[in-house]
């Protein structure tokens, strides 16, 4: 899980480019604090074949990537 | 170690996307009675650039306020980036800027050096623009901004709003789009050196050859590309003028590495809010979404948008091909319709 709450944009994008560029995992989870957040990652996830499932709670978003099949 | 003070370190939202997004602006702005005066020639009712006061029959004043928190990392550069699109706003409206005021916020923590040469930025481009700076204002703030308030003149009758493009105009751009996206990118360290170069280099270019080279035509309308990107500032042309703008987006430059992070989801919160501001207006047709965001992203100091009579735009084409620093010919104004106020495509 990348914690990437509190960090202003772009870090959380960058932070799951990075991961997804060092392993290109079958699946990612993060967790941010912004919509900007939630759609700069949707964009990324959708331009590497990523479908992204969100989860809001208490003002947090837990995003999960999964690689498409 | 590297000590160079690292100015974007000390702002929340970089240049001109730290403004308040143009549906808030108008609700902020709601039920305050707006007083009226003849000789006003333009005020706020239009989201115009500045405001013009006729003085006499030759002469107007052209008045226009604007500041930011750190967009570039080197002072001096942040200085000359801050005034050069403080000064725009006048050329937007065809004017020529003469007097202005420094508006500075300063952390009592920053090194006098750096203040220093933050104004000196913002003295030498004020002096490019053939404008004197004749005092200021300055705060302790703990984020840094600057900026200036300036004054031009303008003969009344070659006044340029947003407002007045007609059925048949053709559509030119000055600079090319992508700087918000880039300033974005620079904070995690992701922009290539030259392009980093190229984009400080547009928004340090003055649109005072665009504003000297477009006055000799008939055109009808103006705006400069700023804050709420080319597809906000099109839509309050589009509306202001009671028109629809058809916008061939092949046409337009978009800076190519700046096209790349918006295919990977690296962009600015600004973008987000002038899209919610203006996506409703815009019909987008089948273009490509990292496209669509580039037409959305706040621009720093960008390039004049100009409506021009058809009969006369291959001229001004022409001539500010070899003057401004993107040259570009981006769509037709068309009678309403009654649907979208922008068309892409």
């Amino acid at each position: 899980m990348i914690d990437a709450r509190g960090l202003s944009c772009p870090m959380p994008v960058v932070m799951v480019q990075n991961e997804v560029k060092k392993s290109s995992p079958d699946e990612v989870k993060v967790m941010v604090d912004s919509m900007v957040c939630v759609e700069n990652i949707t964009r990324f996830a959708s331009s590497k074949q990523y479908d992204v499932e969100v989860v809001k709670k208490d003002g947090e978003f837990e995003l999960t990537l999964k690689k498409k099949k | 170690m590297d000590d160079k003070i690292k100015l974007t370190k000390l702002a929340n939202c970089a240049g001109c996307g730290a403004k308040v997004g143009a549906g808030v602006l108008a609700k902020l702005l709601d039920g305050l009675k707006v007083r009226t005066d003849p000789n006003l020639l333009v005020g706020f009712d239009k989201s115009d650039d500045a405001s013009v006061y006729k003085v006499s029959d030759d002469l107007a004043l052209v008045q226009t306020v604007d500041f930011f928190p750190p967009i570039a990392d080197d002072p001096y550069t942040f200085g000359a980036i801050a005034a050069t699109n403080a000064l725009s706003d006048v050329y937007a409206m065809g004017g020529e800027p003469k007097l202005a005021l420094n508006i500075m916020a300063v952390p009592a923590s920053l090194p006098k050096d750096a203040v220093h040469q933050i104004l000196h930025g913002g003295y030498d481009k004020a002096y490019e623009a053939g404008a004197i700076i004749t005092g200021g204002h300055s705060i302790l703030d703990d984020e840094p901004k600057y900026g200036l308030a300036v004054t031009g003149f303008v003969h009344p009758d070659k006044v340029l709003t947003n407002s007045g493009a007609k059925d048949g105009d053709v559509l030119l751009l000055t600079k090319p789009l992508g700087i918000g996206i880039l300033t974005t990118a620079a904070k995690a360290d992701l922009v290539s050196e030259d392009t980093m170069a190229y984009a400080v280099r547009l928004m340090t270019t003055l649109n005072k050859s665009a504003r000297d080279a477009m006055v000799k035509y008939r055109v009808h309308a103006c705006t400069d590309v700023t804050g709420f990107a080319l597809l906000g500032h099109a839509c309050e042309m589009a509306q202001g003028s009671d028109v629809e703008i058809h916008l061939s987006v092949g046409d337009i430059d978009l800076i190519p590495e700046a096209l790349d992070f918006a295919r990977t989801g690296i962009l600015p919160e600004g973008m987000y809010r002038n899209r919610s501001f203006a996506e409703a207006y815009v019909d987008a047709g089948d273009t490509e979404l990292a496209k669509q965001d580039m037409l959305y992203d706040p621009q720093t100091s960008g390039g004049l948008l100009i409506a021009v009579h058809p009969d006369e735009a291959d001229a001004l084409f022409e001539e500010l091909s070899s003057s401004v620093p993107s040259a570009q010919r981006i769509g037709t104004v068309r009678a309403y319709t009654g649907g979208a106020r922008i068309y892409l495509r």
